[in-house]
């Protein structure tokens, strides 16, 4: 079945591949996971707000990225971030975004989205006599959050985090619709250059389909470590 | 920030001769509608299998339905249809290959298997947990009884795991809708493909995502309210969230 074909084009691009390609992808994984945490987390906290506007607009910046697709968020942001970034700086034209920058930002706003309905599951769970303690020691909302809240829901919530960075690590291949060298787009430029369909989407298959098994491995591993010490 | 908007663009003529550009945009709404619903007959019976097979007393099926749950979530939506429309035909006999390939409306299929299967894993993994989380002594209960395993299952077990379960069903429904835009890369002309093609013939690049947008939040809506209807009538009585009398 597999003699007509050429595996040898995997042991001739696979630095390319695994180097340019998989580097972009885990790159932008991982910026966009540190920056959608953090804004996830603002949201989050502007969703609990008592400030009915700011959990309002919270509310609905969520719920509308969340109901449609990541790939008409890709594109709207493809086409939204030049004139964006013309409207700061004051240029009358629509300015570059390199493609880096371009997905990196995608990724933080869509993921943004997620992780707030994370954190907020992580920041309600924490009984509420907490608060009012923290209250009674004199603590404003600000230390409130940074001392006694947040450290515990992040803690509770690691492991739906990372769950929901594999999921990430996944999307990132979306950026082949706007051409973004990742994993995916170098893979299919070889493989039509090559003529090798076949191999190459295997290959960029399994090579997910390990790195995705480990990471959930770990996190399951995690996951049982922090159950125990609770 | 000059951008010239235009919003009747929506009644000008497309350049494919097939209507305006509104009809275009509706028509691919029901590509969209089409492929997710297919999919998803496809998603909810091998998901429901899967699913209950990973709870059965029998270890190899388990071990089996555990690795179909790992395969399918854990490459991504847009390599699992590559690897159906273009590597597939290939490994299958010529003539099996050459059928697929020359099949009508090749893209549709190939997104409702890849989105079906991809999404069976996700269901399987909640009528899973679902089953699990019902009292052991339901099952026990059952044998009791004298029911047999599979009756067990068919008349105790999976009426209320598929009820308890139905709210996150809800949310994978949408997902299936929102991830069948991944089936643009092969070809399909969906929704978020006809306005990505709109902008290019009229260079009109918001007004055509923006329409795309607002459809999509409409059927969201309507899948919600439709699906909270549902859940209210077929909610366990006596569970949170059920019937109180």
């Amino acid at each position: 079945m597999f003699a007509n074909f050429d595996f040898d084009v995997i042991a001739r691009t696979w630095q390319v591949l695994i180097f340019q390609g998989l580097a972009f992808t885990l790159q932008v994984t991982v910026l966009a996971m540190a920056g959608g945490v953090v804004l996830g987390t603002l949201l989050a906290m502007m969703r609990l707000s008592s400030i009915k506007p700011l959990s309002w607009v919270a509310a609905g910046y969520v719920n509308l990225l969340r109901s449609i697709p990541l790939v008409l968020v890709i594109f709207w942001f493809y086409f939204l971030v030049p004139y964006i970034g013309a409207w700061i700086i004051g240029s009358p034209t629509p300015i570059k975004v390199g493609a880096f920058t371009s997905a990196l930002l995608t990724f933080i706003l869509f993921e943004a989205c997620y992780y707030c309905e994370i954190m907020r599951a992580g920041i309600q769970s924490i009984p509420s006599g907490q608060a009012s303690a923290a209250q009674a020691l004199g603590l404003n909302y600000w230390q409130l959050m940074a001392h006694v809240v947040l450290p515990q829901a992040l803690r509770n919530m690691t492991p739906v985090l990372l769950t929901q960075t594999i999921v990430l690590f996944q999307d990132v291949s979306l950026v082949y619709i706007i051409s973004l060298p990742d994993f995916v787009t170098i893979a299919s430029k070889v493989a039509q250059r090559d003529g090798r369909l076949i191999e190459m989407y295997l290959f960029v298959a399994v090579v997910y389909l390990v790195i995705c098994l480990i990471l959930s491995y770990w996190v399951k591993r995690l996951q049982s470590r922090i159950a125990i010490a609770r | 920030m000059n951008y010239n908007w235009n919003w009747g663009i929506f009644f000008e003529l497309s350049p494919d001769a097939s209507g305006t550009y509104l009809q275009t945009l509706i028509s691919g709404l029901g590509w969209t509608l089409a492929t997710g619903l297919v999919a998803w007959v496809v998603a909810l019976s091998l998901g429901a299998l899967v699913g209950t097979v990973r709870t059965l007393p029998v270890p190899w099926l388990v071990r089996l339905g555990n690795g179909y749950v790992e395969l399918f979530r854990n490459i991504p939506l847009l390599v699992q249809m590559f690897l159906w429309f273009f590597v597939v035909p290939e490994l299958l006999p010529r003539e099996w290959g050459n059928w697929i390939k020359q099949l009508p409306n090749a893209s549709f299929w190939t997104a409702v298997v890849a989105l079906g299967l991809f999404t069976s894993a996700r269901v399987a993994e909640q009528v899973r947990a679902g089953i699990q989380s019902l009292p052991r002594g339901q099952l026990a209960a059952g044998t009791a009884l004298g029911l047999t395993l599979s009756q067990s299952y068919r008349h105790v077990l999976l009426p209320m795991a598929l009820r308890i379960i139905l709210p996150p069903l809800t949310s994978e429904f949408l997902n299936i809708i929102k991830n069948s835009a991944v089936a643009l890369t092969i070809g399909l002309m969906e929704l978020t493909a006809r306005a990505r093609s709109m902008q290019e013939f009229s260079f009109q690049v918001f007004e055509a995502f923006t329409a795309a947008t607002l459809i999509y939040l409409a059927v969201n809506g309507v899948v919600v309210l439709g699906m909270r209807g549902v859940e209210r009538w077929l909610a366990v009585p006596g569970y949170i969230g059920g019937r109180t009398r």
